[in-house]
């Protein structure tokens, strides 16, 4: 098979991509894969379906005619095993193999499965929570085993949505964290505590500097029990590991395609290869606050990297991908949260700002460096907080009004004239979304 | 470009020296996104008036009010997980549709203005400015007293109300 444009992967990397190649080239021949059932639906989603708050249809986040729309030959249920980039060629599991010009790895992460002793015996009650089918999985798992309780491995965003899932279909849940706090990454642990006072009022069980040691099945195979290190033990017919995600590019062994923890871009997107471009979860590209290159397993830089690619992809225009930083918007039982940058632990000779309302769960923190802001928490009160992710962006220097950061009524009114004067003029276009 | 109609996309700015705080701007967006669309009987007999779509702010004696500015290349829209928030191909607005929300607020923290709210007294799902999409006109620019909120066409040029 031929193919103008390849894009592995149907997330929104892959998503994003299609519409960027659509705005410049309406003809090209576009092919995504992707070893899924369906494509063109949210990840974020599989927790609000896990708790009956979404059906299936509310799963995707563009209308279903989208791939006929945008005239993509969509193959399902195939997966890329090799890939020749000088012969740029991609071999699918069938053993078929399809050509290309130009090619976008968007093959987003897979999840990491810790090593559990007796996990290789059960023969029913281990998942993982990535996939929209671990969710169906998991649903008709609960329903056909009446399942009350609950194992979590995983503190992190993947194990806390899921915990939220489960809650909402009525199943108790124990959390199971290795580090001293649940989203260890992203949170101090204040704004931690806060989640976990919550998560306990809502009938989750909390255990941290922990992790599960041994699982153990009945004579089926069906799980039981879940033994920790700590010597705890905890009668559930569910374990979800949910330790993390690595980039899926396993197939990339001997391509051509340069390789480190993700696939190594340059700021246009583009791998060492001639034609091959890489977003999303898989990719190794920008680090905002860093400067280097890193992983950013995060929605918003899926989007706009799978959307950059894209239009580089046509050769119309090329776009520069200014680069990417951590930040994540969780809902928690009943607690919305928003994080920004290097929120978790504060870096060497940086001033920390802070205000906590206990009686009202609130607590906000903002990392300040050299008068720049590199990072902040919001717990309980989120309102305006992405005026911040702007101030990262445009590296403000904000020691003249610092005192203010704080401040109930912060907003744009507080920050310099000239800046703010500049920023609400109509901004200009840089990518075509 | 592409889509010219995009281009010739209005906009609100914002003239911050102009403003005198009083706020009307935000009554009129509530009234204009109510049931009845009317002032009187929105106010008086409606239960869960909408959040306006304006964020109004004030320090000591400068105020503004500003909504969403419909950005060419906009966050919001690499923010939203679930295609509730979207690109409207003929008029070039970022719009929103409540029914496909979930309430994951990742618009909240991806708008550098800081423009889009959170409705939890209604609805648990996001709320913006829409520019008036059912209306000739935007309610805020229309009865703002002061003209500190102006309609522009794409080039700059003010619109007035016919």
């Amino acid at each position: 098979m031929k193919t103008d444009y390849l894009i592995i992967g149907a997330g929104p990397a892959g998503i994003n991509a299609v519409e960027g190649i659509r705005y410049f080239d309406k003809r090209g021949k576009i092919t995504v894969v992707t070893s899924e059932s369906i494509g063109g639906y949210s990840k974020p989603m599989i927790s609000y379906y896990l708790a009956g708050k979404a059906g299936k249809e509310d799963m995707f986040m563009r209308p279903r005619e989208f791939y006929g729309k945008h005239k993509v030959q969509l193959l399902l249920n195939r997966e890329v095993v090799s890939l020749s980039a000088p012969g740029k060629k991609a071999v699918l599991a069938d053993a078929s193999a399809v050509h290309f010009k130009k090619l976008l790895i968007a093959s987003g992460g897979r999840p990491v499965v810790p090593p559990v002793e007796g996990v290789e015996k059960i023969r029913g009650g281990f998942f993982t929570f990535t996939t929209a089918a671990d969710a169906e999985g998991l649903i008709r798992y609960a329903e056909k085993n009446k399942v009350k309780n609950a194992v979590v491995l995983g503190g992190g965003l993947i194990g806390l949505k899921c915990t939220e899932g489960l809650l909402g279909r009525g199943i108790k849940v124990s959390v199971v964290e290795l580090a001293d706090r649940v989203l260890s990454n992203t949170f101090d642990s204040r704004a931690s505590s806060i989640l976990e006072r919550n998560l306990k009022n809502a009938g989750c069980q909390v255990y941290k500097k922990d992790t599960v040691k041994k699982a153990k099945t009945d004579s089926s195979g069906a799980l039981e029990k879940i033994c920790l290190k700590s010597g705890k033990i905890i009668p559930a017919k569910l374990l979800i590991a949910a330790v993390g995600v690595a980039p899926a590019i396993g197939f990339l062994k001997n391509s051509g395609v340069k390789t480190g923890r993700g696939v190594i871009v340059d700021e246009y997107l583009k791998t060492n290869a001639d034609g091959i471009y890489a977003a999303g979860d898989a990719a190794e590209c920008g680090d905002f606050l860093s400067g280097g290159n890193s992983v950013l397993a995060i929605w918003p830089a899926a989007a706009r990297t799978g959307r950059i690619a894209g239009i580089n992809m046509t050769s119309r225009r090329k776009i520069k991908y200014e680069g990417g930083f951590i930040m994540n918007s969780v809902e928690i039982a009943g607690v919305p949260t928003i994080s920004f940058g290097l929120s978790a632990a504060a870096p060497p000779g940086s001033e920390v700002l802070e205000k906590y309302v206990p009686e009202k769960n609130e607590y906000r923190k903002i990392v300040l460096s050299e008068n720049r802001i590199v990072g902040a928490i919001f717990v309980g009160n989120i309102e305006r907080a992405g005026i911040f992710s702007g101030i990262i962006r445009d590296r403000l220097d904000v020691s003249g009004f610092k005192d203010k950061l704080l401040n109930d009524d912060f907003g744009l009114l507080i920050l310099p004239e000239d800046y703010r004067k500049r920023k609400i003029k109509t901004p200009e276009i840089s990518v075509f979304n | 470009m592409k889509d010219k109609k995009r281009k010739k996309g209005r906009r609100i700015i914002i003239r911050e020296d102009y403003c005198i705080g009083c706020r009307i701007c935000e009554v009129y967006c509530i009234t204009q996104h109510s049931q009845s669309k009317d002032i009187i009987k929105a106010y008086k007999f409606e239960e869960g008036l909408p959040e306006s779509g304006i964020f109004f702010e004030q320090q000591g004696t400068v105020s503004f009010a500003i909504q969403c500015r419909h950005c060419e290349d906009a966050p919001c829209l690499y923010g939203c997980p679930t295609g509730a928030l979207y690109r409207d191909k003929k008029t070039g607005r970022v719009l929103f549709d409540g029914r496909k929300c979930v309430g994951c607020w990742m618009c909240i923290m991806m708008c550098p203005y800081g423009v889009i709210k959170a409705d939890i007294k209604n609805s648990k799902v996001a709320s913006k400015c829409d520019l008036c999409i059912d209306g000739e006109f935007p309610a805020c620019v229309e009865h703002c007293p002061n003209e500190a909120i102006i309609l522009v066409d794409d080039r700059g040029v003010k619109i007035e109300k016919e």
